[in-house]
């Protein structure tokens, strides 16, 4: 076989089943594509010996046919995830040096089932960005291009890195997280698969905190499928994270059968934006029409409040990182600053932030700041949580009238060009969430399902939005579009 | 609510993040470009609504409480910028 690293997980782990490929084969065939795809970012700590290690370990599985799924093989690992003795700097200054002690439950749940971890992956430092551009590692780059134009295009963010490593074939598939958007905005911008899914589904135990009520871990994956395969190992109870279902988890890729016949997909008239793009607008009624002609039912539907999603979002989200942030004061774990003569614990404090964080994480950290401080609390952290209660009324209102799934562009736009938006204010860059954070406000699972290409030839998405804790019936109507849309579209190389 | 050189400092000084005063204009700005887009929430009517606490139904669990971890030291050190003898060290707080 050749191109090893181009098969997705499904296709890997039937070759490995049959003793067509071995792990050791699959893992170095991706290692070698790693090491040509530096141009791209993606990987920003590479652990070959312990791929290799592990590789050997998941064909001797193999052979004695204790092999779960995964087995076998290579994926990344966002950089969020707290990975043992591997540098875990959730893309921070800050984090600079930090070695963990311990193996964050996601990625220890994928390595139990044999999955071999290839490396670390970039992001948006602390998983506060759209672009891939807050990164102390530098910008992850797409490997897709406008046409013959080389101006480098973002892969999205904050997985950014976990979004160009599949896209160019770097790995099997990878973690990803997602706060507001971070799995399925990136997934969207490259042409590949993403899902977010219900709210407690994947413990968040081990990976580093941006908005504990709205974090969410999920796979980043060539296909619905993989995706199906990949989510169920990360899924499950964890006694470590309160918030954590103590809910069974199903065999979702027996739950792909492609049939949706019958089902109701509601389509929410508040998601046409004004100013939507033409190509975004066909696309969704597209995605709509290839539902509807594999039997399901199309309903349009209200979300009154989704016109306070991003606000509410952009004061939930600030407060709660404002004090999960507060951890990092160059004391238990990181990076010091240099202190003058003379210098307090206070200046400490406050020299290590400046000199650690970047300015988006600054920039909402002081705003959490900010809400949570006397005399604003109630005006704007209340509100806003109150807001958020009446965006998940909405969706119980539509799911209450029998909607099975709710169909939306994945983001308002397709991939821009890195530094394209260094002039604008930083509203415009959270206005790429538009249609992912209602999402996570109501802890709802949403999948992006790659469904077409602009008129420049870049990937664009769909959105499917699923009842709580029904991951499999969201991924089986995701299949189904996937099988409709048909898409197949690859970037060229040029890295 | 227009937040002022001032108040950009303040909360600079709450976040303990240092920021020097020739950066504090374009904070300002920033802030209130943000806030000035989260006032929209203002229009909303939240007459009677709870503040969500948990967006998932769920009660937290509860545990007997004892000792189920520890004897770490090495490990919870290991990755201090300064440890010594086996504590954290930091600058003089106490004078």
């Amino acid at each position: 076989m050749s191109d090893l690293n181009k098969l997705g997980l499904a296709e890997a782990r039937d070759a490995l089943r049959s003793g067509d490929v071995t792990s050791v084969e699959l893992t170095d065939a991706c290692l070698k594509a790693i090491d040509e795809a530096d141009a791209l970012n993606a990987f920003v700590h590479k652990t070959p010996e312990l791929a290799m290690e592990r590789a050997k370990a998941a064909d001797e599985r193999i052979q004695h046919g204790d092999a779960p799924s995964m087995c076998g093989l290579p994926i990344g690992i966002k950089d969020l995830f707290c990975t043992k003795g591997v540098p875990s700097q959730a893309a921070s200054k800050i984090l600079e040096g930090f070695k963990p002690e311990y193996e964050s439950t996601v990625s220890q749940q994928l390595a139990d089932a044999g999955a071999v971890m290839l490396g670390k992956l970039n992001m948006d430092e602390f998983a506060m960005g759209s672009s891939n551009e807050t990164s102390t590692y530098g910008n992850a780059v797409s490997p897709w291009r406008r046409g013959n134009d080389d101006a480098q295009l973002t892969p999205g963010g904050s997985s950014g890195g976990s979004a160009s490593a599949v896209a160019a074939d770097l790995c099997l598939a990878a973690t990803g997280t997602d706060t507001g958007g971070s799995i399925r905005q990136p997934a969207a911008f490259v042409g590949i698969t993403g899902i977010k899914p219900t709210y407690g589904r994947c413990s968040r135990w081990g990976i580093v905190a941006f908005a504990s009520s709205l974090d969410q871990a999920g796979p980043m994956t060539k296909n619905v499928r993989d995706a199906a395969i990949m989510l169920e190992t990360m899924c499950g109870h964890d006694p470590k994270d309160s918030t954590s279902a103590e809910l069974s988890v199903p065999n979702f890729e027996a739950m792909l059968t492609g049939d949706i016949k019958g089902k109701k997909i509601g389509i929410p008239k508040e998601y046409r934006m004004d100013g939507m793009p033409a190509e975004i607008e066909k696309l969704w009624a597209d995605g709509a029409a290839m539902l509807k002609a594999a039997g399901a039912e199309i309903v349009d539907i209200s979300l009154p409040h989704t016109k306070y999603a991003l606000p509410a979002y952009y004061v939930i989200a600030p407060a709660e990182a404002s004090s999960n942030l507060a951890r990092y004061d160059g004391v238990r774990y990181g990076r010091r600053a240099q202190l003058a003569q003379g210098d307090g614990i206070t200046e400490m404090y406050e020299k290590t932030r400046a000199e650690g964080f970047g300015p988006e994480v600054q920039r909402r950290v002081m705003v959490g700041t900010y809400v949570l401080s006397a005399g604003f609390y109630d005006a704007y952290y209340n509100r806003a949580r109150r807001v958020r209660t009446l965006i998940k009324k909405d969706f119980e209102d539509v799911f209450a009238a029998g909607i099975d799934a709710i169909l939306t562009p994945a983001t308002p736009s397709a991939a821009f060009g890195l530094g394209e938006m260094t002039e604008a204010d930083p509203v415009q860059m959270y206005l790429n969430d538009v249609f992912t954070v209602t999402v996570n406000l109501a802890g709802l699972p949403g999948i992006s399902v790659p469904a077409g290409l602009d008129a420049q030839g870049l990937p664009l998405g769909l959105q499917l939005i699923g009842r709580p804790w029904e991951e499999g019936d969201l991924l089986n109507t995701a299949y189904a579009l996937e099988n409709a849309a048909g898409f197949v579209a690859k970037p060229g190389k040029w890295w | 609510m227009s937040i002022d050189q001032s108040t950009a400092a303040k909360v600079a000084k709450l976040a303990r993040i240092k920021v020097e005063d020739d950066a504090l204009p374009a904070l300002a700005s920033e802030f209130n470009t943000i806030l000035g887009f989260i006032e929209q929430l203002n229009e909303v009517d939240v007459d009677g609504v709870e503040p969500m606490v948990s967006v998932t139904p769920m009660r937290l669990k509860r545990r007997k409480d004892e000792v189920t971890d520890g004897n770490q030291q090495d490990k919870v050190l290991a990755n201090a910028p300064d440890a010594r003898e086996g504590f954290f060290a930091v600058p003089k707080v106490v004078e």
